[in-house]
């Protein structure tokens, strides 16, 4: 029994629908899960991680999209050809599968304990009295407080962290033997994500539990794995015990990943303390005031008096868990959104309460970078039609404005021939670098980055800082960085202010932050850290 | 020029595999090659009514009253010559040829359902962009809406046509009004979401004035909901058409129309079907044509051909 692996994924080839761009989604991958152990699947989007979960699970699309070659073994039992039936039966009670958005997998209208009972009625012929306890019990072992309360309450009642062990629960009531985790902390905040990880760890030593888990993050593989498969375009390229894989890489592909993986030892850069201050805020906040034509105003403070500068050629970190603030902050700043109070200099003048007619002249001095690169260019509109659309709104002719744009291409590191392409056919990278472009045709003193790196690979987030890098010193910028990655912050950050609850709990250097933080906030944001043991970035490049 | 991103190039690749033309597809969808034929087919049938053999069709004949399709009679020209004439589809109670109303009748319907669609469309397009992007406006704005959908088309068209007497003008306007609010839902709702879209925002921290906004990142989202929504207004104005003028608050009968030709027939309609019939199957077939070809478009332009871009 014991040398049986519990799972067992042997020359496994899945194939993509015509036209996609490659002919296998995986090609000729090996895998398998013994029992108590967890094999973390790593790789970047688009790597074939998750279809082999689904394909385990057997829960491809169907035809354009299916197994052609090689097995998949359970407890010894041949998956592919196995009939629905046997699929259905085997699904929740031999093999479960967690998922990364945890509020998307369970159902709005039912309560977590009819959720949960939903399994233990397919499955088993327990009686009511039976299903109640087990429910209790399971609940219990994922250590939500008052279980009893949380089984009777509906999905939007709990937090995010709260859901996950919703899903944990479900999926490890009827004691599976493998356990799929498809990219399961990758939506919750890090000291959410911290406790999720412990969770998993602990009860899958309870259950003997075989785990195969997908991430892109090698913090996460770095505090869980026993074992690590690293994945790209579709093949297992390097397989190996943990400690192998990520001390003493040997294929290159992952030797670039785990040397993308930003250090979280701040680099130290001389300050430019005489440098003039290009922005400052004097205790900023936002309220929003809620409430409508029927409903009680109740207010929210979103920020709560920041106060923070930025000095030319100097970069701020705002760091912080989702809801502390920083986009707010950000937003305010950018006067996306109108400040409720305080006061924003922007070279000495108050911009907070600007009037839209002064705002004109402001906006071309700060300018902002979002999150999504796949929604922050107009699909109707050609890149070069974005770039110029700022400046041409201030007067310059279209000419100039190209040639303006085609040397930013250039600077961005993008083929300046291609502004007439859509921005479907750039990759996420690239439209990055586009959006970096359109923000420095505006000439701006202020460059605001929101998360901008944040849905990027980890090898293209290391190209796309890189870059602002080198442009906030070619350019001699002022640089806001809004970020909830630790090691993003200290790699680009010469000052860093962590937020908490719409108030800045932290302000200081990166290396002072960094090296001895002193808020209890910072202390456990850098405990819950993926990874924090280990030393990534350069160690093992 | 530097060299661009290796990593990235291979998914650029993928992305840029291109896809059939809309037209292609367009042409592919079976729904919209029938409608567009059967619509093209009215269209050309309302335009060349007065060479398809057809007479006056408001010339009353007491004589050749309530004949059966295929009645053959000589007529006299103006001209003064006589000559052979069959009754294709027969005559009403009054004589008139039912072939040439039926035929005249196609243009009244087209007209219609035509500017219903276009003024309704123009009108709920203008201010479900300035209501949705405008947030002050939006309450005030829906609420004039809620109140103009609550008026059924049929009274407010018995209204208008005892203030302003029965016409063309006064029933496209009478079946456009109730429509508009639908169309301005649909805009503003479309707007809602597309000024939150991160490129907005961006076009807005570029400094683009209000209007360019509107006209250059919001109004092309628009285009394809809004063809296949006036598909329907259209289809749904003929339908509207028919039933005021069958209830006579519609067109005068002088002028033929689908709609008022049923109403002449209705009475005896056990003995003579065919002036209830004739209409009925062009009536039916012109809707059925539009809303396939509004089903077709909506295929074709459906939301998830964004996924394309």
């Amino acid at each position: 029994m014991t040398d049986r692996p519990v799972l067992e994924i042997t020359n496994l080839t899945v194939k993509l629908p015509k036209g996609a761009d490659r002919e296998h989604a995986i090609e000729d991958i090996s895998i398998s899960v013994r029992r108590r152990e967890i094999v973390c699947l790593v790789g970047e989007s688009g790597s074939g991680k998750s279809v082999s979960a689904f394909s385990v699970m057997g829960l491809l699309p169907g035809r354009d999209m299916a197994p052609i070659a090689g097995s998949i073994k359970l407890e010894g039992e041949e998956l592919i050809g196995a009939d629905e039936a046997r699929m259905r039966d085997l699904r929740g009670a031999r093999m479960s599968m967690i998922f990364q958005e945890p509020m998307t997998a369970l159902n709005p209208t039912m309560t977590c304990s009819q959720q949960i009972e939903e399994v233990l009625t397919t499955h088993t012929d327990f009686d009511a009295d039976e299903r109640q306890k087990r429910i209790l019990n399971i609940l219990e072992q994922v250590q939500l407080p008052d279980p009893p309360r949380m089984a009777a309450s509906y999905p939007h009642q709990l937090s995010g962290g709260q859901r996950q062990r919703i899903m944990i629960a479900m999926a490890l009531v009827l004691e599976p033997a493998l356990l799929i985790a498809d990219e399961p902390t990758t939506a919750l905040d890090v000291t959410t994500q911290a406790q999720i990880l412990k969770l998993i760890k602990e009860i899958q030593a309870s259950h003997d539990t075989a785990v195969l888990f997908i991430t892109h993050d090698f913090g996460v593989v770095a505090d869980i794995a026993d074992r690590v498969a690293v994945m790209q375009w579709g093949k297992v390229v390097e397989e190996g015990t943990a400690d192998d894989v990520l001390r003493r890489p040997t294929h290159p592909y992952t030797k670039m990943l785990i040397g993308s993986v930003p250090s979280f030892t701040p680099r130290v850069r001389p300050r430019q303390i005489d440098a003039p201050v290009v922005l400052s805020t004097d205790n900023l906040s936002k309220t929003y005031s809620g409430g409508g034509f029927f409903q009680k105003a109740r207010p929210v403070r979103a920020a709560n008096a920041v106060t923070v500068e930025i000095r030319r050629g100097e970069t701020l970190g705002i760091v912080g868990e989702s809801g502390s603030g920083k986009s707010t902050v950000a937003r305010c700043i950018a006067r996306l959104i109108n400040p409720s109070d305080g006061h924003v200099y922007l070279d000495g003048d108050d911009i907070a309460k600007a009037s839209p007619f002064q705002l004109r002249n402001l906006r071309r001095r700060v300018q902002i970078v979002f999150q999504d690169p796949y929604r922050s260019l107009n699909p109707r509109r050609t890149v070069g039609a974005s770039i110029i659309e700022g400046p041409m709104n201030y007067g310059t002719s279209q000419r100039d404005a190209m040639k303006r744009a085609q040397e930013l291409m250039s600077l961005v590191r993008l083929d300046p021939g291609s502004l007439d392409r859509y921005p479907h056919q750039f990759s996420g990278g690239q439209r990055q670098r586009i959006c970096i472009a359109r923000a420095l045709a505006m000439g701006p003193d202020l460059l605001i980055a929101d998360e901008a790196v944040s849905a990027l690979d980890v090898s293209v987030q290391a190209q796309v800082l890189d870059l602002l890098d080198d442009i906030r010193q070619r350019l001699d910028l002022a640089m806001l960085f809004i970020t909830h990655d630790l090691r993003v912050a200290a790699q680009v950050c010469d000052t860093v202010a962590v937020m908490h609850r719409g108030e800045v709990v932290e302000y200081g250097t990166a290396a002072e932050v960094f090296g001895d933080p002193q808020h209890d906030y910072t202390r456990s944001l850098f405990a819950a850290a993926p990874g924090r043991g280990f030393a990534f970035g350069g160690a093992a490049a | 020029m530097t060299a661009p991103d290796l990593v990235d190039s291979a998914a650029q690749a993928a992305a840029s595999a291109q896809r059939p033309s809309l037209f292609r597809q367009m042409l592919r969808n079976h729904s919209v090659t029938f409608g567009t034929v059967v619509l093209l087919a009215m269209v050309i049938l309302g335009l060349v009514a007065p060479y398809l053999g057809t007479i006056d069709p408001a010339s009353i004949d007491p004589v050749w009253r309530n004949k059966v399709p295929g009645t053959e009679r000589t007529i006299t020209l103006p001209s003064g010559e006589d000559v052979a004439f069959i009754h294709r589809m027969g005559t009403d109670s009054l004589g008139r040829d039912l072939y040439s109303r039926v035929i005249y009748g196609a243009r009244i319907s087209l007209i219609v359902g035509l500017f219903v669609a276009l003024i309704s469309v123009a009108i709920g397009l203008t201010i479900g962009l300035v209501s949705g992007y405008i947030r002050w406006l939006d309450g005030i704005v829906m609420r004039v809406m809620d109140g103009l959908m609550a008026i059924p088309n049929i009274l407010l068209a018995i209204g208008l046509v005892s203030l302003w007497g029965a016409g063309v003008v006064t029933v496209i306007i009478a079946i456009a009004v109730p429509e508009i609010p639908r169309v301005v839902r649909l805009v503003r709702s479309i707007v809602l979401s597309i000024r939150e879209e991160p490129y907005v925002e961006a076009a807005i921290s570029v400094g683009t004035p209000l209007i360019p906004i509107l006209y250059r990142h919001v109004l092309p989202n628009t285009v394809a909901p809004l063809l296949v929504q006036g598909t329907y207004v259209c289809a749904s104005a003929i339908l509207v058409e028919a039933i005021l003028s069958f209830l006579g608050v519609g067109i005068p009968p002088e002028t033929p129309t689908w709609g008022n030709i049923m109403a002449e027939g209705r009475v005896l309609f056990q003995v003579f079907p065919h002036n209830i019939m004739f209409p009925g199957v062009f009536l039916a077939l012109t809707i059925l044509a539009v809303n396939l070809l509004g089903d077709g478009l909506r295929d074709t332009l459906d939301p998830r051909m964004a996924k394309r871009f």
